[in-house]
């Protein structure tokens, strides 16, 4: 042991110091930095910085001049037919036929929906727009009924719209026990022996779920799992109603749709799907029933194993060799189908990820608060988990939605299937078509990509400021 | 008994009995962390329990409210057997409430959504009857005022505070503290100790496992001291610590006390 007695020598003895002055907080200083104060910090401070400044500049000088050059200073902004576009014709170096866009820019909104039922589709689309915006601007009120309006009614009140609903509903639940009244016909597209069979299976599933319950909970455990099923049944019947009715639109069956239409309606089922699915999948991968976990983990790990191709091409050429004779599935639905679980899956490894770092404390401090386990992981757990997996969840969220040209290969025409279907009409072929579609293409699907970015970046930035550590 | 809502109504028709073990065991896999524990608190008791660092300290309170379950014995908590039943373990922490070295608040709540979020989810209290007493349990631990900041903005002593009252709100009979001091800079050991002390008047039933031996003198009625998952001795605070019997006791208090 050193002698810490022994006198140091280099050292002055300490002179005693109190504090006779308390400092008031003072302003933090002015920042005096100007623009070139700023420049030589961020730009050109060391010798890599300024290479990296050069060849920056370099890399701006050949991308952005000719891009502006080809798309607005040399492009073409009006005529009707590709002798426009031709350079031979105009006597200059021609850029952007954008003509050929505004010429073929219904079928690239709307495929081959018929023109007299457009306005279906615009309603949709506005209805949509409507809905979605308020929903995503966080200060403004009725969170709840906005929610209950954009992801309950919206998507019936489309559906109807774009398909022209009238499905021909004929079995419920009894139907297809054998009990058949299918052929009590009815008026106004509803048929009465499939209502029938919907009340009297109602009565059925109603009277079984409480049995069941009863049984495992006791008589409180009953009643209210007899009080789910009826209302998921009676709102299901609601949808159902709705789905069924002749509500006069003509028929437009979804070989017709196209274009933006149909990118926008298989990235939105997807994004909306693959969310709460994928939560779900999530939960029950970290359950602690091992049936549930391995049905989980088989079910993740299959979708994730599969490229999307595959799936899609599954769904559509496959699937109906399998399914017996008179049973069809609509292509795009399979398509959606395919689409939404495949989305879900990845979904659910995202959301794994965000439930992992939540920390045991919180399941300990909500369980000793007495919530139990759906309401814990509703109240506590979900919030921060889904909150630290923001940016996971967007990058899903953009991935599905440039993803949906995928369904080019089923002979679905998406954006840009449609723009594809467009080169091929001769009345607009020249040199710089092809470019300006693509061009074209790749600015829509920035915008829609890059705005949820932009959202998700804003979503962050708020939800940080509320709960900062 | 005082007057404050502190205590639940119906105090006078609970079981006398608080909580009562008898020949507790616990396993960790192959590691026998409770050994044949035997415990019985009355009402209004205030226990204190200490032991060297894994002795089984925090894993013996947190079996009173199921966060570890046993294997052997039984625990009744206000006249309420834990077994596997879900729905007495809920009953159970309904009456419980419990502070972590921790605190374990919600980050992603605010101060008065922490407080609020077990009464109205749990006891289903509409949401202004649930905010009125969380504020008064807000000011009875001292910081009303910060109620709608987020608990990463308080102080640790402050947080800590804010858990009991998070405690209090769903008016449990018994208050399990695990250590609250213990994670605190020193100037913020005393807040939360004249809080819990204030608890204690009100005629709490208290478990607190801490090393807080000023505390214990003060308001316990009994100390436990634990050593290799059992309790190795057992006495009211003055004669526990002047005159500690078993030889393991002796040695532990010559090491905190100096
Ligand atoms: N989940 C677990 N799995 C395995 N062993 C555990 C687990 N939790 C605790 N242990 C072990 O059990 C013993 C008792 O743990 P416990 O946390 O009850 O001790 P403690 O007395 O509270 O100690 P401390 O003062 O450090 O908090 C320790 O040896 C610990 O390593
Ligand atoms: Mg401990």
């Amino acid at each position: 042991m050193t002698d810490i007695s022994a006198p140091r020598p280099s050292i002055t003895p300490a002179t005693p110091f109190v504090s006779t002055a308390f400092h008031e907080p003072q302003p933090a200083p002015v920042a005096t930095r100007g623009p070139i104060l700023w420049a030589r910090q961020h730009l050109f401070g060391s010798v890599p910085q300024v290479l990296l400044t050069l060849f920056g500049i370099w890399l701006l000088y050949v991308t952005v001049p000719p891009l502006i050059k080809f798309f607005l200073i040399d492009a073409v902004w009006t005529g009707t037919n590709r002798d426009a576009c031709l350079a031979e014709k105009l006597g200059r170096p021609v850029g952007a036929c954008w003509p050929f866009i505004w010429a073929k820019l219904d079928q690239l909104i709307y495929g081959f929906y018929p023109a007299s039922e457009r306005w279906r589709v615009n309603v949709v689309y506005w209805l949509g727009a409507i809905l979605l915006l308020p929903l995503l601007i966080q200060s403004l009120p009725y969170k709840r009924l906005n929610a209950i309006l954009f992801f309950g009614v919206y998507p019936v009140v489309a559906f109807v719209l774009l398909t022209g609903g009238n499905l021909d509903l004929q079995r419920f639940v009894l139907g297809w026990l054998g009990v058949d009244f299918s052929t009590i016909g009815g008026a106004q597209g509803l048929r009465i022996g499939f209502w029938i069979d919907y009340v009297l299976s109602t009565v059925l599933l109603t009277a079984i779920a409480y049995g069941i319950s009863r049984f495992l909970a006791g008589p409180e455990g009953g009643r209210s799992a007899a009080q789910t099923t009826l209302s998921v049944l009676g709102v299901l019947a609601v949808v159902l109603l709705a789905v069924d009715i002749d509500t006069g639109l003509p028929q437009v069956e979804t070989r017709l749709w196209g274009g933006l239409l149909v990118t926008l309606v298989i990235a939105v089922t997807g994004i909306t799907v693959s969310l709460p699915f994928g939560i779900l999948l999530a939960l029950g991968r970290r359950s602690r029933l091992p049936l549930v976990k391995w049905l989980c983990i088989i079910f993740i790990e299959f979708w994730r194993g599969v490229p999307l191709i595959t799936v899609l091409f599954f769904a559509t050429y496959m699937l109906p060799l399998f399914l017996p004779g008179r049973f069809t599935i609509d292509g795009l639905l399979r398509a959606l189908v395919g689409v939404a679980l495949f989305a879900s899956a990845y979904m659910a490894e995202v959301v794994r990820g965000g439930l992992q770092a939540i920390p045991k404390g919180q399941y300990e401090g909500a369980m000793a608060v007495g919530l139990r386990s759906g309401l814990m992981m509703r109240l506590v757990v979900l919030p921060q988990a889904l909150k630290l997996v923001i940016p996971g969840i967007v990058n899903n969220f953009i991935g599905l939605f440039k993803d949906t040209t995928l369904v080019l290969i089923v002979s679905i025409f998406d954006l840009l299937g449609s723009m594809r279907a467009a080169f091929t009409d001769p009345n607009w072929a020249s040199p710089t078509t092809l470019f300006t579609g693509f061009g074209f293409a790749g600015i829509i699907y920035f915008v829609f990509c890059f705005g949820m970015s932009r959202y998700s970046m804003a979503l962050e930035k708020r939800l940080d400021r509320a709960h900062r550590h | 008994m005082s007057a404050d809502p502190i205590i639940a109504a119906d105090e006078a028709t609970a079981p006398k009995i608080a909580v009562e073990m008898t020949g507790v065991n616990k396993w960790y896999g192959d590691f026998h962390v409770l050994r044949d524990v035997n415990l019985t608190v009355e009402r209004g008791e205030r226990l204190v329990i200490c032991g060297p660092s894994g002795s089984g300290k925090s894993t013996l309170i947190r079996c009173i409210n199921r966060l570890e379950e046993h294997q052997k014995g039984r625990i009744v908590v206000d006249g309420i057997e834990l077994t596997d039943d879900l729905k007495r373990i809920d009953e159970v922490r309904r009456e419980v409430g419990m502070c972590f070295q921790h605190f374990n608040l919600f980050p992603h709540l605010t101060i008065l959504e922490n407080c609020t979020l077990a009464p109205m989810w749990v006891r289903k209290m509409p949401k202004k009857e649930a905010e009125d007493l969380a504020m008064h349990f807000l000011e009875k631990v001292k910081i009303p005022h910060q109620a709608h900041k987020y608990p990463g903005q308080l102080s640790g002593g402050q947080q800590q505070r804010v858990a009991i009252a998070r405690a209090l709100c769903m008016r449990p009979r018994i208050m399990l503290f695990d250590e609250p001091t213990s994670a605190l800079d020193p100037e913020m050991v005393k807040e939360v100790l004249d809080t819990m002390v204030s608890l204690a008047q009100d005629g709490m039933t208290m478990l607190c496992v801490t090393h807080e031996m000023g505390f214990a003198r003060q308001v316990a009625n009994r100390v436990i001291f634990m050593d290799a998952g059992q309790i190795v001795e057992m006495n009211e605070p003055n004669a526990f610590f002047s005159n500690p019997q078993h030889e393991r006791t002796k040695l532990f208090l010559s090491q905190i006390l100096h």
